[in-house]
């Protein structure tokens, strides 16, 4: 009944992508364990905790692809989100390192004590508990978006203007967050994280967990995503994204399902920053850089926005580019990933799988077109033949 | 031929006569200054004072060695000589080397009573030198380190001094001196005023500082004063804020301004403006390094070329970025803004290959170099300037808006196309050129913002965001509205500064920004009608 259920809710490419996600995420952690070194399926040490970066960054663009491709937000301020995701769980593995920190502190975190602070500030309370850091990582984006959304959507912020004062959301936090007062770190951030749940984070093991429990999370937030975009909610979306004064004329209450999904969207953020801290090892106030947004909206637009696998690939595919570049040609990575922006917009407007879906849909529409065209022929052929059958017959009555 | 050795003959005359004054006059201190090897300190003391008052240009200098100990001379008395830097010894008054020196020569050495006389032949020096500036600062460093010491030093100072700023800090100096003293009621009284009169943060540190030590009857009138000043002092703070303000209100009407035609007038989001302000930045830096090599004559008035220079620079950029990018993206906001980001990646990258990635120095002119007071504040000239600028750049362009026929063909395309395009005008060369502008004006804005900030790739990328949260406050497609937008932002950081820091205040001001777009959702100067809400 659950997989009628699935079938009937999703697409079929969806639900395959999803599959094919979630066995990435038993393949990769399996064959990084078990198999050798010499192994052609091995998969080296290095790259579990790279390409848990590529998914985390995947469900990032994923989440933005909800409020852009599908509701029309170009939100340049989902970094932030990301990030207080991964403060989040960047607080929760400060505090497991317990007194094993440079100045042995049971209590504080080291910037703490070289800061001289006596005491843990009121927000750290809490953060040595897992199942409150995971509470921390979905409610703090996502209380900042609700209120955010709230503010902007009521009085009718939309368009350019939304995209820049998200911006200036995410500029702004950057400069607050690299205070020292802040009690985050400052400039350096929160990083030479030991323990998560006990285990040891370098560990192997913990890596090809960390990188199974990203992957099964990309894999729930695709269909999450997929059964929003598929349900009434979904389509009315859509139409709020192409004609919102419309939409609103016939009686929905466009401010609230723009908050909706911006909510969901940047709860999706941070839970992917909270996993993307764990496998880099540290978080920093530079992830609130504005750039840094927008390079999640050029992922999105070259796997296609509005189409929720695009991101996915898009996200995977850029930062694969990136680490091949920045490590060959270090000099050329913003030329290349300036051409890419450039490019994308002017021709690739629907991104990789957009134009690739309107490619098999020109195709499909061809055939049909075409049949449609046979048939038409093939009718006028018979009534050719019958008219000239009715002539003959009319000739031969005359 | 003849005349040849004529003009040789008289010419060699005339440098042996040179040598020969110079010779004379160095022989006409040669005892005073051998009188520094005689006798015990008192006599030392006598023959610094007779060196000082003698006004021999070569007396400081010579003093100085004796004061870092390297003048010898015998035990018995006699001539002195000078430690040479590499070892041995020189003559004292010409740096020769000297070899046929006296086998028992001892260092001079000094004592305390010995070196206050050398410090005041020093501040006597330079108290009473010709030359203007190393007066004033004499008198200002007396100001500050008041030693009663040197009230008849100052005092004979004080009836030769000319100029007038200089009589003024030198008659300060010597009312703190007197404070310190045991002078009379009057005197003091006197004093108090005179060092009232500067009215600045340093008369009320010296004021505070005499309060304590001062006789009581005098305690209320010194009192008075403090907070008479005080009341003043916090007046010229509010104007000082004010004028801070306006001086980051002008670079953000720079900054802003051209970002108010393309984004304001054309609807395009130009992402890449901040880095044609850079562009501009570094063709100022370019055209100063070709005139200081090419016409050095000219390096102080290399703004005057830069100016032109960058607008044209930038604006053939913009020209071409319209006809290449964006004139395929009208109507389409957001992929402007991505199309652009990713251009102004190309160009940081670009400058960062041609250029590298360090600062590069840009000098200013000597026109706009160093300060002038107005009332309790210095107003530094670059930041007077860069004003002026902002102002006449906006009139400039508001005038090219409402008078010239390309501001008028801009402004008939803006409002409607299709139209404009009917009466014959070619909309596709207006959109280019709007957008030239557009860049023209961000590159004249970087040749003012390379007098005050590094030029360095990243230039644009300070200003970009700001320069957003000015036209977006101001209101879209309204020049004026870019200026209040300015001012208001620019004045409001300067004077939530003081209160809240320099980064909380800027936290703070786009937190207002994006609560403010909440109750007006298109800027303080909205255009009115359908045709926006598109």
């Amino acid at each position: 009944m659950i997989t009628q259920m699935l079938f009937r809710t999703h697409d079929k490419k969806v639900l395959w992508f999803a599959f094919g996600i979630l066995l990435a995420a038993i393949f990769v952690p399996l064959s990084n364990l078990l198999l050798s070194d010499g192994n052609p399926l091995h998969v080296p040490d290095h790259l579990v905790p790279l390409l848990g970066k590529y998914l985390s960054y995947a469900l990032l663009a994923l989440a933005l692809d909800l409020v852009w491709g599908y509701c029309g937000i170009l939100s340049l301020g989902h970094g932030a989100f990301f990030a207080l995701g991964g403060y989040a769980m960047g607080m929760y593995l400060m505090r497991q390192i317990g007194p094993r920190g440079v100045y042995a502190n049971p209590l504080l975190p080291d910037f703490m004590v070289f800061l001289n602070w006596q005491e843990l500030p009121w927000y750290w309370y809490g953060f040595n508990q897992f199942w409150f850091a995971a509470v921390m990582v979905v409610l703090v984006p996502g209380l900042l978006a609700f209120v955010f959304g709230w503010l902007a959507f009521r009085s009718r912020v939309t368009g350019v203007y939304l995209s820049i004062i998200t911006q200036a959301m995410t500029y702004a936090l950057l400069l607050a967050f690299f205070r020292n007062e802040m009690g985050f770190g400052g400039n350096n951030g929160l990083t030479d994280f030991k323990d998560i749940l006990g285990f040891n984070i370098q560990a192997g093991g913990t890596r090809a967990t960390l990188f199974a429990a990203t992957a099964i999370s990309l894999a729930l937030a695709l269909l999450l995503s997929s059964a929003i975009v598929k349900s009434k909610y979904g389509k009315v979306l859509v139409g709020v994204r192409d004609a919102e004064s419309r939409t609103r004329f016939l009686g929905y209450r466009v401010e609230n399902m723009k908050l909706f999904i911006f909510t969901v969207s940047a709860m999706m953020a941070g839970v992917a920053g909270a996993l993307y801290v764990p496998q880099v090892g540290i978080i920093n106030p530079g992830e609130f850089a504005p750039a840094n947004s927008i390079e999640v909206v050029i992922w999105t637009a070259v796997g296609g926005r509005g189409t929720l696998i695009g991101p996915i690939i898009g996200a995977v595919l850029v930062n694969f580019g990136k680490s091949v570049f920045t490590a060959a040609f270090p000099e050329f990575w913003l030329f290349a990933l300036g051409a890419l922006f450039v490019a994308t917009t002017l021709f690739l407007p629907k991104g990789i799988v957009g134009t690739f879906q309107q490619f098999a849909k020109n195709r499909d529409e061809l055939k049909v077109a075409a049949a449609k065209e046979h048939a038409y022929q093939a009718q006028s052929a018979k009534s050719a033949g019958d008219d000239a059958i009715v002539s003959a017959h009319t000739q031969a009555a005359e | 031929m003849y005349r040849t050795i004529q003009i040789f003959l008289v010419a060699l005359c005339l440098i042996i006569s040179a040598l020969a004054t110079g010779v004379r006059a160095q022989e006409n201190i040669r005892p005073l200054v051998d009188a520094l090897g005689t006798g015990g300190f008192p006599q030392k003391i006598e023959a610094v004072e007779a060196l000082a008052a003698s006004g021999d240009p070569k007396v400081g200098e010579i003093l100085g060695y004796l004061n870092d100990g390297k003048l010898y001379a015998p035990k018995t008395g006699g001539a002195v000589f000078l430690e040479a830097d590499g070892g041995g010894y020189a003559d004292v008054l010409t740096g020769a080397a000297v070899t046929d020196v006296p086998s028992n020569l001892a260092k001079i050495r000094l004592n305390n009573g010995l070196r206050g006389a050398i410090g005041a032949a020093l501040s006597q020096l330079t108290l009473l030198s010709p030359d203007r500036g190393a007066r004033y600062a004499a008198a200002q460093d007396l100001l500050k380190d008041a030693n009663p010491e040197n009230l008849d030093l100052l005092n004979t100072a004080l009836a030769k001094e000319a100029d007038a700023e200089i009589k003024a800090t030198m008659e300060a100096a010597r009312a703190v001196i007197l404070l310190k003293t045991d002078a009379s009621f009057e005197d003091k009284k006197a004093a108090i005023d005179t060092i009232a009169a500067r009215d600045n943060r340093d008369a009320v540190n010296i004021l505070n500082a005499a309060f304590s030590s001062a006789p009581a009857d005098l305690q209320p009138a010194i009192q008075a004063h403090i907070d008479s000043i005080n009341r003043s002092l916090a007046v010229w703070d509010v104007v000082q804020n004010i004028w801070y303000g306006l001086s980051l209100s002008s670079v953000l009407l720079l900054a802003a301004i051209g970002l108010a035609i393309t984004f304001g007038v054309m609807g395009v989001i130009n992402m890449a403006h901040g880095e044609m302000v850079m562009l501009g930045a570094y063709t100022t830096y370019v055209v100063q390094q070709t005139i200081s090599a090419a016409a050095p004559e000219l390096t102080n008035f290399s703004l005057a070329f830069a100016v032109p220079a960058a607008f044209l620079v930038t604006g053939a950029i913009g020209v071409a970025i319209e006809r290449s990018i964006i004139r395929w993206l009208y109507g389409r906001p957001l992929e402007t803004l991505l199309a652009t980001w990713g251009l102004s990646l190309i160009l940081q990258q670009t400058i960062r290959t041609i250029f590298g990635p360090t600062n590069r120095q840009v000098d200013n002119p000597s026109w706009m170099s160093g300060t002038f007071d107005l009332g309790g504040m210095s107003i530094t000239w670059n930041r007077m300037w860069i004003i002026v600028f902002a102002i006449a750049v906006f009139f400039a362009l508001l005038l090219l808006l409402k008078r010239s026929k390309f501001g008028l063909q801009m402004r008939a395309v803006t409002q409607n196309r299709r139209m404009a395009s009917s009466m014959g005008i070619r909309t596709p060369w207006v959109d280019a050129f709007t957008f030239g502008l557009g860049s023209g004006i961000a590159g004249m804005a970087g040749v003012a913002l390379s007098q005050i900030d590094n030029v360095s790739p990243n230039l644009g990328q300070n200003y970009i965001i700001d320069s957003f949260m000015v036209v977006v406050f101001g209101g879209v497609g309204n020049l004026w509205g870019t200026l209040v937008g300015a001012m208001t932002l620019g004045i409001a950081n300067k004077f939530l500064e003081p209160y809240a820091g320099a980064v909380l205040g800027k936290i703070l001001i786009l937190v207002l920004i994006i609560l403010f777009i909440q109750r007006r959702p298109r800027g303080l100067f909205a255009l009115k009608g359908r045709a926006i809400e598109q």
